[in-house]
């Protein structure tokens, strides 16, 4: 353990700190589709770390589409108009990814009234079923004879490995925190990641379909009363969901770069965590979730190394839950007054 | 007819909640539904908004089959429920819960639900005191109150009343009886489900009696509250 490596120097103390918001950002917008589901299901949807990855994969296949395979390094200005497009392609995939889940793993099972527990299999067989095919997808591109065509997509016979973006973006400092350069990558995805939160709290909070989502969590027999209907919520709560887990996806690919088939399993086990942390069904307490927990395993790997980082989040996660076991923020969507 | 319920069968797993019942709501009337805990009324009126699956029977309401028609869309043609358990949304406030009355409507803007509102607050003028307020904070009279203005709110042709009396103060009863009548004489139909008996059949057109999910007598709600075996069961002897 190594106290001073955090703490000794003020400088280091704020690299760890603003590079763990970073992440904390992603975390958390991924964490809002875990929340927003369980708020108005009361049921985790394990299939979300998919959802997540399919527009990962969007994101870098846009990049081959527009640029070409040829591996570039390019700053975050000339990268923009690419990846503005990258984010309407990664937010389609992922809406897409998650309604699919939505018509195909859940609707029947609560139409027939299914206990919650039936459908966490089904999530979780989705999730499994979703990353092979990606995994697998140079194979059914082969059966359709497209595998040639389509090489620099489905990657014959490497489909399991790392796929990157041809682009890597550099980051440029643009000012200092103490010590710290903070790059324009940082403050992207901090800013996007704040601006699409604060679009979906206003949502909820001050439209009427917003308000139709919350009295379906608090209520769903006296929403349906009201004249509420209860499968367009949950349409429209899975594809809000998608589309922050899309932005994610964005955001995730300017910051490492590459993805492969199981890369949401980890982030979306974090980002899960986050929503737990922060209150689940809460939607700030996901922000607030995902920004500790990226700024505290950060913390972690600086003060017992690196290889620590995930057992720090997590032993925190446990810490939190045994004090406070609804959450930070406390559960449920609109419980908590909004 | 406003609604008719015919042959109306509903099971709750092998147990049958409602057996064969038949019966109608004539537009601009009170109805009633009477019995003991347990009889099948709460199930009927769940079945008429949708919230019940059907197993066999049919539900017309405005001449139109709505045996099948999901919740929401019962309430888009105009019936409305004021729950039994009140069913209010308790992180929403008082002001919140009246506007879920009113989601499908149009007018939400206008002056005709500005002036709905405050029909509903000089119904209850404690909800007006409250309208801040989160619902899930107020006493069990309150939500009461707050869950029968949020049904009036949708503006309902047919408006759907569990228990309205339940667990109320014996001053508050009457004031929710005279609410039922006022609302009545202002066009709305109600079908009213009551354990109250004497206070329901005062102010009913029509009474049906239901007993372990079957309907044992139906009449003007004058006969009934005149009939001796009926006095004896549920009236407690005095009226």
């Amino acid at each position: 353990m190594d106290l001073g490596a955090l703490f000794g120097n003020f400088n280091n103390f704020l690299d760890f700190t603003v590079g763990g918001l970073v992440i904390g950002a992603i975390y958390a917008l991924v964490a809002l589709g875990y929340t927003m589901v369980y708020g108005v299901l009361q049921l985790i949807n394990f299939a979300h770390s998919e959802v997540f990855m399919y527009g990962t994969f969007a994101v870098a296949w846009t990049f081959v589409l527009l640029h070409g395979t040829g591996d570039a390094s390019w700053s975050l200005g000339r990268a923009v108009p690419i990846l503005l497009v990258a984010l309407v392609a990664a937010m389609l995939m992922s809406a897409a990814i998650a309604l699919l889940v939505e018509r195909f793993a859940y609707r029947p099972l609560i139409n027939k009234n299914a206990p919650k527990l039936i459908a966490l299999i089904s999530a979780i067989g989705a999730s499994f079923a979703l990353a092979e095919a990606m995994g697998l997808r140079d194979r059914f591109a082969k059966w359709f004879g497209l595998d040639d065509n389509l090489a620099n997509y489905v990657a014959p016979n490497k489909a399991r490995d790392v796929y990157s973006n041809p682009v890597s973006i550099q980051p440029h400092g643009l000012f200092h925190i103490g010590g710290y350069s903070v790059t324009d990558v940082d403050l992207v995805v901090v800013v996007a990641a704040l601006v699409m939160m604060f679009a979906l709290d206003i949502f909820v909070r001050r439209t009427k379909f917003g308000r139709g989502i919350r009295a379906v969590a608090q209520d769903p027999e006296a929403a349906a009363l009201m004249g509420v209907n209860s499968t367009r919520v949950v349409q429209v709560t899975f594809l809000v969901g998608g589309l922050m887990a899309g932005a994610a996806a964005t955001l995730y690919m300017m910051k490492i770069g590459s993805t492969r088939q199981n890369a949401g399993f980890l982030l979306g086990v974090k980002a899960f965590t986050a929503a737990v942390m922060g209150g689940i069904g809460n939607l700030r307490g996901a922000l607030l979730g995902g920004l500790l927990l990226g700024v505290m395993e950060n913390w972690g790997s600086a003060v017992f190394g690196s290889e620590w980082k995930d057992v720090v989040a997590f032993v925190l996660l446990v810490l939190i839950l045994l004090v406070r076991p609804s959450g930070l923020l406390g559960e449920a969507l609109g419980k908590a007054r909004a | 007819m406003l609604l008719e319920v015919d042959g109306l069968c509903v099971n709750y797993g092998h147990i049958e909640a409602i057996r064969d019942i038949s019966f109608g709501v004539e537009e601009g009337t009170v109805t009633s539904l009477i019995g003991a805990n347990g009889a099948g009324k709460s199930t009927t009126l769940k079945t008429i908004s949708g919230l019940r699956k059907v197993r066999a029977g049919t539900i017309t309401f405005d001449g139109k089959d709505i045996t099948h028609a999901r919740p929401f869309e019962r309430v888009l043609m105009g019936i409305s429920q004021s729950p039994e358990g009140r069913g209010c949304f308790p992180g929403m406030t008082v002001l919140e819960n009246l506007d879920m009355g009113a989601f499908v409507r149009k007018d939400r803007k206008s002056a005709a639900y500005r002036s709905d509102l405050d029909r509903v607050f000089d119904l209850f003028p404690r909800l007006k005191e409250r309208e801040r307020q989160a619902a899930g904070s107020m006493s069990g009279g309150e939500q009461q109150m707050l869950a029968i203005g949020r049904a009036l709110m949708a503006k309902p042709r047919l408006l759907l009343l569990d228990e309205p009396s339940m667990g109320l103060a014996p001053k508050l009863i009457q004031q929710i009886f005279t609410i039922v009548t006022e609302i009545n004489q202002q066009g709305t139909t109600v079908l009213l489900v009551e354990q109250n008996a004497a206070q329901a059949l005062k102010r009913s057109d029509n009474a049906h009696i239901l007993e372990t999910g079957e309907i044992v007598r139906s009449g003007t709600g004058h006969e009934l509250a005149g009939d001796d075996s009926v006095k004896a069961a549920y009236l407690g002897g005095d009226l």
